[in-house]
Order: structure tokens, then sequence, then C-alpha cells
């Protein structure tokens, strides 16, 4: 116990010295509220109609500039996802053209898309996606839940294990959609930048994508930016972690088995070791080594 | 390994295996009749621990391996489409990527525990020698596996970890060039620590095997750091120690689990979802969360050449240990000021990981010198020192003694046991 104690007061100590030394450190970014999350948690699950609002978003507005390469239109009808059906992601896909071939002429043609097709990319590559957008280059968005996030510091990263806090990444494409504010007096912009609260450095290449009811939703979901961006978060959380409900769901499973399986090691333990700790030594006849035989 | 030989073959298959590959014997005298202190503490377990996160590794690995593919245009996809479309490829990569965490938190209490306890002392140096030399092939091995994504930290770390070998006067930039097959970090370089990924853990696994052998040899440590004088200061391994591991290996795969199912991209740094793009540095290069100690003193000091002597010195140290403690007494038990300084070393090198993890700006810089100063002198002032000049604990005369004296033994109102006077 007196060991743990020292231990305890070592780490503090050092901690406070580590803390202590820190200069105050250029304020890059700022942290991105925490929203609300359908899942979030050890229970937590995707919530299909937030994922289909979201799929219409960035289908009407992301995906004229950001490509998402990793996803194919089966995705859309894959469980734990937005929950189409098979028939409504071949109808979906569709309405996508794209490029195929060669053909027997040697020539690439334009077709419409097949449930087994890719997401096409809205630029043939990045040269040209930089040519037509002004030198910027939009992300891809297959991994981009997962590849931003923000960092909160000590002691913050050590709760959130706990807390089992992984939307970092939703929370940050939220922010971003909802940062753009006038500069604050005496801020520079870069030309071609806009500014954005929540941007590291403030000087955002993207120009403001999205505005109040520009995203038509039929089952009266408000049509403001702050729902377009949890929504567009939430399926870009989704296309990033297509497993996440799987995941969650056999974790608790998993976590069921092994808190079982511990007590009933650990109550196998006492019962093997009880004999031992009766000190039998205090019996010079016998050995301890024979003993469970 | 050694004897306690007591092995009998009953059927008559087992009788004909034992004259030509005694295989069964070698097994019973190594895993059950292996006599093992009755007094060591769940600090004990993580030697089992860490022989299961290996096999997990293996296991996990050899499956990813038929998955993925290591080139550089492919290699990010390739993980990418384990994760999508493999069967529970999500669930391996997961398991794999947190094993190698959790790898490394099994390997840092078993050395906290082999340094608190003393276990490195005569006669057991070749077993603390090829821990270190464990360690640092999981060094390796960790360090090539994250490469294997192609993500940008898995891009940025192989060209600054790579480049650490420039700094060596004369021969350095030719080494830098010979470690990537080409004048750039590629997909040369991606295909050969690959080959290397898969390899090394097969070497860590027959270094394991030497590692156990020695530990067969000399008998464990035990917490009262006293050797076992008669039998009654051991119980059978099997099942004494194998259910006490066991129940450990279950608690542990308890948090294992919490970080794979809820939190599996945690000890992960998010750039390493955007694929590697040689002609963008991220802001801020982090190593993964088990070398940040390493990676403090390396930047805490100025000179490049220097601070890779005192990186590579940082864990080569570990070896000299055995010969660095001048004290005659093993457990830090008995140790009153080893104890303290040991805490302060603890603390040292977890407050060396956090500095590690932030930006090498002024005041960081010297906490970390200061750190780093620390370090160095546990090992090469303060070990040596104390020998001399601290004052130990009486140690008792044997392990049940010790054992006895700790609870109210049932039936010993009166004067100690027997086997106390041993």
């Amino acid at each position: 116990m007196n060991s743990y104690r020292e231990l305890m007061t070592a780490g503090v100590l050092a901690a406070a010295l580590a803390v202590g030394t820190i200069p105050a450190r250029a304020q890059e970014a700022v942290a991105p509220p925490l929203q609300h999350w359908s899942f979030a948690g050890p229970f937590g699950q995707y919530d299909p109609e937030q994922l289909q609002r979201g799929f219409k978003i960035y289908r009407e507005v992301c995906s004229n500039c950001h490509s998402l390469k990793l996803l194919s239109f089966r995705n859309l009808a894959d469980p734990g996802g937005p929950g189409f059906t098979q028939a409504q992601a071949a109808a979906i896909a569709a309405t996508f053209q794209v490029t195929d071939g060669p053909n027997d002429q040697g020539q690439m043609f334009q077709r419409p898309g097949k449930i087994s097709d890719y997401f096409p990319p809205p630029f043939a590559n990045d040269q040209a996606a930089r040519a037509a957008l002004g030198g910027g280059l939009p992300p891809d968005m297959s991994t981009l839940a997962k590849a931003r996030g923000y960092d909160r510091g000590f002691p913050w990263f050590v709760f959130e294990a706990f807390t089992e806090y992984e939307e970092g990444g939703p929370d940050y494409i939220h922010a971003i959609l909802n940062g753009y504010t006038d500069p604050p007096k005496g801020f520079v912009l870069p030309p071609g930048t806009q500014y954005n609260k929540y941007f590291p450095g403030h000087a955002i290449a993207m120009p403001k994508p999205i505005n109040d009811g520009q995203v038509k939703f039929t089952d009266g979901t408000p049509e403001t930016v702050d729902q377009y961006g949890r929504d567009v978060a939430a399926f870009l959380m989704w296309a990033s972690e297509p497993k996440l409900d799987e995941r969650k769901r056999l974790g608790f499973q998993v976590m069921i088995y092994l808190i079982v399986l511990s007590a009933l090691l650990y109550f196998t333990k006492k019962k093997i070791w009880h004999e031992v700790e009766l000190h039998p030594e205090l019996e010079e006849s016998r050995a301890p080594a024979e003993y469970g035989r | 390994m050694s004897g306690h030989a007591t092995y009998e073959p009953r059927s008559p298959f087992m009788k004909w295996m034992e004259r030509r590959l005694p295989i069964a014997s070698l097994v019973y005298s190594s895993f059950i009749a292996y006599p093992t202190p009755r007094n060591l503490n769940y600090w004990w377990t993580f030697g089992g621990i860490l022989a299961f996160m290996l096999t997990v590794q293996i296991v996990t690995g050899v499956v990813l391996a038929m998955h993925y593919t290591p080139n550089v245009n492919l290699a990010f996809n390739s993980v990418e489409a384990i994760m999508r479309d493999v069967n529970y490829g999500w669930l391996l990569r997961y398991i794999h990527s947190t094993g190698a965490s959790f790898f490394f938190v099994a390997v840092y209490i078993h050395i906290a525990r082999g340094m608190y306890y003393g276990s490195y002392k005569e006669p057991r140096e070749v077993l603390w020698i090829l821990g270190v030399i464990l360690f640092l092939l999981m060094v390796v091995t960790g360090f090539m596996g994250y490469v294997l994504p192609w993500g940008q930290m898995s891009f940025w770390a192989a060209t600054v970890i790579t480049n650490l070998f420039s700094a060596i006067p004369a021969v350095g930039s030719g080494i830098v060039t010979w470690l990537w097959g080409g004048y750039a970090v590629g997909n040369p370089t991606l295909n050969r620590f690959y080959s290397l990924h898969y390899l090394l853990p097969f070497v860590i696994a027959g270094v394991v095997v030497l590692h156990i052998w020695a530990l067969h040899m000399v008998g464990q440590n035990n917490p009262t750091g006293v050797e076992p004088k008669t039998e009654k200061d051991t119980v059978a391994f099997t099942p004494y120690a194998t259910v006490k591991d066991a129940f450990f290996v279950g608690l542990f795969c308890i948090v294992f689990a919490w970080f794979i199912f809820y939190i599996p991209n945690y000890l992960m740094h998010s750039d390493n979802y955007i694929p590697a793009n040689p002609g963008q540095t991220p802001t801020h290069i982090v190593p993964e969360w088990y070398y940040l100690p390493f990676y403090a003193i390396l930047r805490g000091i100025p000179n490049k050449l220097l601070g890779v002597i005192a990186l590579a010195s940082s864990i080569i140290i570990l070896a000299f240990m055995p010969w660095l403690d001048t004290s005659a007494v093993r457990s830090a038990k008995y140790r009153p000021l080893y104890r303290q300084f040991l805490f302060i070393f603890f603390a040292v090198v977890i407050g060396l990981g956090y500095l590690g993890s932030q930006e090498p700006a002024g005041g960081y810089v010297i906490a970390a010198r200061l750190f780093t100063l620390y370090y160095f002198a546990f090992f090469l002032i303060i070990l040596p020192l104390l020998g001399y000049f601290e004052r130990t604990k009486p140690l008792p005369n044997s392990i049940t003694e010790s054992v006895l004296r700790k609870g109210a033994p049932i039936g010993a109102s009166g004067p100690p046991p027997g086997g106390g006077k041993a």
C-alpha cells in the first residue's frame, strides 16, 4: 500500500514539474464543442436515418469537391450503415457516371454506375482538383473522420480512455462547418482563404460549404448548418469506421465473457491456493509441493 | 532444462516416445513440476502475459499478412480493405495494433518489476540481458510494424528514425542509403520493413526460449529476494502459478478488450489515417507512445550525434544493471533508499514520456534535459553508490518465514514456526 502511495506522489510531483515548466502554448486551434452522437459510448450505434441525411448532404454538397474513394455503392446497403436496400443502393449507383474501359476500340468510356462500383471522384487527379479550386486540394473523405481530431492535452486524454471518447473527428468536422466567422480585428488572412474559428491556424482554403436551408430534408429535421454538420459528420464517421456497430456489439459480448472467465479463474485460484495459505508447513509432515494432487 | 524430471510415461505410446524424444518430460519438468517461490505476487504474472501477447501478435499478424500488400501505392488501401472487406478484418487489425501497445504495457511492467525486486542480480545476469535483447527486438519490430500502414505518421516516423543513423560520422549517410534501399524512404524501404517485421517476431520467440531456459536454470526471483532454501519455500508451477497467471491474463484481457472494442484508435495518431505524402510534413511528428521517453531523451540533447548516442545508451545501459548495482540485497522491499530513487526514476520515465509527446520548446526542453540527467545518473551514480551508503533492512531467513510473518497463520500463536529456522 505504502509503495503505491509513494509511486503516486512521485508521479504527481514529476507531472507537476513537467507541467509547471510548460510555456503558454501558442493557441493554434480552438477545442471543438462536444456534440451528442448516437454512436458514442459502449452501446452506441449509428442512426440509419441520420446516415441517410448525411449521405444526402455528402452527395449534394461535399461530393462536388471531395472524393470518397474507398467506399463502394454496395456499402450503402451493408448492415450497420445507412440502411438502404440493395435495390436502392443500385438505383443510387445508376445516377452516377463511372469511367470504365478500355473497350474493344481501346477507348475509355462513361457508363452508369453499378452497385459494385466505387464512388467516382469529382476530379480525375489531384492536379486537376488543384487547378479547378485555386490551388487547394480537398482531402479524400474515406478516412477523414478518423484522420482528424483535437488533442485536449493532459489530463483530459487520461479521462478520455475511461469515458470511451472516440468522437474527436466528428466533433471537429461539425465544428469546422459551424466555424466560419468574421476574422478578429488585425487577423491577416492569406489570399484565397477564409477565417474559421476551429481550423488550426484559422485560415482555411475551403469556402463556407453549406448554408441554412441548402439541403432539403423530407422528414422535418431542421435544415440548419448545425444539424447538417452533425448529420454529415455522422455519415463520415460511418464512412471511416463502417464496422462500428458490429465492433461495439461484439465488444459487449467479449467483455461479459472475459469478466465471467476472470471471476471463475479468481475463484479457481482461491481454491487452489487455499491449502497453501492455510500454512501447511505448520504440519511438518507435508510439503507444499504435494498439495493439490 | 533443470532437473525435477519426475515424469513417468504411462501409455505405451508415451513410453515409446520418451525413449526417442523426451518432449513430454521436458514440458512436465518446465511447466508442471517446476518449483516456483510460493510468495510471488501478481507482478510476476506479466511474464506469462507477455508470452500470451507474443502469441496474439503472431497469430493476428500472420492472418493480416495474408491480406496486406507491401507497396507504397497499395499499402494504405490494403489496410483499409482489411478494415472494410475482410471478414473480421477490423477485429484482427485492431487486436494487432492495440496488441502492440499492450505488449509494451506488459513489458514495461515486467521490466519495472525486475528493477524493483532486483531480479537482474547474480545469478540472473544472463536472464536479464536476454530480457534487454528481447526489449530491443520488440522496439525494432514495433517500429517497423508502425510503418506498414503507410500513413503520414508511418512515413515520417520511418524518415526521422532512419535518419538518426546519418549522425554516425563518415559512414552515416551511406548507412542510411543502405537502410532505405534508395535515396529516400520509398518502396524498397517498405518492402524490407515488411520482411523484417515478419521475421523478427520469430527471432523474439527464439530468444524467449533462451530467456525461459535461463530462468529455469536459476529459478525465479521473488519479492523477498531471498533464494528458496527448502521445499517449503516453493510450490509446483502447475497448478499454482498457472492458475494465477491465467487469472491475471483474464484481467489484462478485460483492459485490452476495452481498448480494442471501444477506443481502438485512442493509442494511435489520427494523422496515420492520412495516406503517406512525402511532399507534406505533418506539423508534429510523434512516435508511438511507448517510444516517447526515449524520443524525449533524443530531442533534449542539442547535438544530433550525442542525442543518438544517448538514445541508444538509454536502453543498452539496462544490460549493465547487474554490475552497476553494488548492493548485496536484491529486493527494494529491504532497500529504503533504492526504493525512493527507483520510484523517482519511474516517475521521471513517465515524465519523459509526456515531454516526448509535446513540442520541444522552452521549458519542455529544460525539463527533458533534467529528466535525462536523472535517468542516466540513476544508473551511473546512484546505483553504484547506494551499495556503499544504504542501510538495508534485515532480510527474512527464508521465504516461508516472510510469508508467515505477514498474516496470522492458523494455529501459530506461539514462536515462529519451523520454516523460519532453516
